[in-house]
């Protein structure tokens, strides 16, 4: 008897009953359609609301219809997917509306005029004006606090992993996460009461780009710990058995191995003190001058500028719209440190390529 | 250039745990030496006591005399880098260093412990990849990173790592268990190559493979797990595998083990 007779005469154990691949989709439309019905029956005002009803109704629409149709474990699993979905979705709307709401109110002052001028002359209720002051302060504390950090953090993280042992290594990690949880604000205050209150000296951006540190040097060492951690142990091995010191083994196979993990890492550092306000505040006081000291005197940052167009404006609407493209200015900067972080990531990233 | 390694007494730990006892053996230069035996008996400790990498494993501690000739490789004052120079290794799985082509696999030794000359680098990469039966393979592609390479390529390049120091012993941990036949040949007639020029010390759980490229075989064995591992016996591979002076030799060979 050959196989194909005997396929044709009993039922397959392989295949069962399968919903079309449109499913997800019809659910999706149909749970969207009754969630904004159900809205407008009740008299609901906030999209939250039917997207909420939506979604519950997606992903128990999905369920009810497949564990009919498909069986039990193929509804679990289509479950799985649309809860993914609706959580996704959930997780995106806030940013895609934030990056959305930003980029429509901040564009009407943005250009190159706004990119290139100070406050120096503008009083904050007229229109005018701009932000170079502010970008330049940024780029100098941000700067400042990354030449300090990053060479401290990655000594410190080369330390833990690949010579830390017993006490101290776990004394130095129990004060790293430690640091991880100080407020932006108690950096600030410590900066403050060391460095301006007991020596005595002026604010300035320097005295931010400090509390700034204290801020990315517990991420930096973090991250990098992390991603030498990743770099195999046979890599140590194989350079250590060539008769290659210690320390050339870290700095030439190690490293190298590690960089692009570690620049992601630095990067993300950068882009979480990027946007502090509180430190800068305490610490830099702010200007509307071009000051390109950061060592005397305050200075300006954007985040800074932010708030104060906002604080200051007294219902201005020209200080409105500055804060907002000030805003925009910020957020398209962290995306360019970002892109430049994944670009070195990809670029310095062992090659597996033939 | 190849050196005898003569051995008395060795005792290697991990923390309080003692991995071998007492092993003495000697290795005559120029000649290949098969470490056998079953898993867990402490041949690649052995192996790494050898060229002082034990002590990079955290709480490893060897107890012992090497004599590399007539130099203690655990006198005082003896600097475990130069040890590594002198006595080289290739390990179980190919492990090129995967940030670097592979040229600069091979150059890494020189150029990661001093400097020398780029025609002098060429000569010795070119030299070293002939060595390891590597050269026709790559030379024209010798920029391009080390793990594009196939596993036993992989294994060559290796080799050709380790050979281009000039050391004078080279320590095999498993060279070919992760291999294919066909790249276990190549790197076997490699062995038979190299041993005109190095004293060669290779483990392996390949009977056949012991038989085939060494001089010399070592059966280490384990009472039981958690037992220290030992030096059963030492002898000429002929004999080892026709008519081994120990019972417990003749039954692993045989297959009859345990």
């Amino acid at each position: 008897m050959s196989n194909a007779t005997l396929s044709g005469k009993r039922p397959s154990t392989l295949r069962a009953a399968s919903l079309p691949k449109w499913f997800s989709w019809a659910v999706a439309a149909a749970s969207v359609a009754l969630g904004l019905g159900v809205s407008a029956a009740l008299g609901l005002e906030s999209s939250i609301q039917w997207a909420l009803i939506a979604g519950v109704l997606f992903v128990a629409g999905t369920f009810g219809i497949a564990a009919r149709v498909e069986g039990k474990r193929q509804a679990k699993d289509r479950v799985a997917t649309s809860v993914v979905w609706v959580a996704f979705l959930l997780a995106v709307a806030p940013l895609a509306s934030l990056v959305w709401e930003t980029v429509s109110r901040g564009v009407k002052v943005l250009d190159m005029y706004f990119l290139t001028h100070s406050m120096g002359v503008v009083a904050d209720t007229e229109p005018g004006g701009g932000i170079y002051h502010a970008i330049l302060g940024t780029l100098e504390q941000v700067g400042l606090a990354t030449l300090i950090s990053v060479p401290i953090g990655v000594l410190t993280a080369i330390y833990l992993v690949e010579y830390g042992r017993g006490k101290l290594a776990k004394a130095v990690t129990f004060f790293v996460d430690v640091m991880t949880g100080v407020p932006s604000i108690v950096a600030g205050l410590f900066i403050l009461s060391t460095w301006i209150l007991i020596l005595d000296m002026g604010p300035s951006g320097f005295a931010g780009a400090m509390a700034l540190t204290i801020l990315m040097l517990p991420v930096v060492v973090r991250s990098t710990e992390e991603m030498l951690k990743l770099v195999p142990n046979e890599l140590r091995e194989a350079s250590l058995a060539l008769g290659v010191p210690k320390w050339r083994t870290i700095l030439k196979v190690v490293l190298p191995t590690a960089i692009g993990g570690i620049t992601t890492g630095v990067m993300l550092a950068v882009a979480r003190i990027a946007g502090e306000t509180a430190p800068v505040l305490l610490l830099v006081w702010g200007s509307n001058f071009i000051n390109t000291n950061p060592f005397s005197d305050p200075q300006a940052s954007l985040p800074m500028y932010i708030y104060l167009q906002y604080a200051n404006s007294g219902g201005s609407g020209a200080a409105y719209d500055r804060a907002w493209a000030a805003a925009l200015t910020l957020i398209a900067f962290i995306m360019i440190l970002n892109l430049a972080a994944r670009g070195i990531a990809r670029w310095k990233a062992p090659k597996s390529g033939r | 250039m190849a050196k005898r390694i003569d051995v008395s007494g060795l005792n290697a730990y991990y923390g309080s745990f003692r991995a071998i006892e007492d092993i003495s053996m000697t290795v005559e230069p120029r000649t290949v030496t098969a470490f056998i035996g079953p898993s867990g008996c402490g041949k690649s400790t052995f192996l790494r006591t050898l060229n002082r990498m034990h002590e990079v494993t955290p709480g490893g501690r060897v107890e012992g005399k090497v004599m590399l000739d007539d130099e203690d490789l655990y006198g005082a004052g003896v600097d475990p880098v130069s040890v590594r120079r002198e006595v080289g290794m290739v390990f179980q799985r190919p492990n090129p260093f995967p940030t670097m082509s592979i040229y600069d696999n091979v150059a890494a030794g020189l150029k990661l412990v001093g400097s020398k000359k780029k025609s002098e680098m060429d000569d010795v990469v070119e030299k070293s990849l002939k060595g390891a039966n590597l050269w026709n393979e790559v030379k024209d592609r010798l920029g391009k990173p080390g793990s594009g390479l196939s596993g036993g390529q992989q294994q060559r390049l290796c080799i050709a790592r380790a050979i281009a120091v000039e050391p004078n012993v080279l320590l095999m941990d498993e060279p070919c268990s992760a291999l294919d036949p066909i790249s276990t040949l190549a790197i076997e007639d490699l062995i038979g190559e190299l041993k005109e020029r190095f004293t060669i010390v290779i483990v392996t759980h390949n009977m056949q493979q012991a038989a085939r490229v060494s001089d010399r075989t070592a059966f280490f064995n384990l009472a039981a797990v958690g037992q220290p591992g030992k030096l059963i016996e030492i002898d000429d591979t002929e004999r080892i595998f026709s008519n081994p002076s120990v019972q417990a030799t003749e039954d692993y060979i045989s297959g009859r083990f345990g």
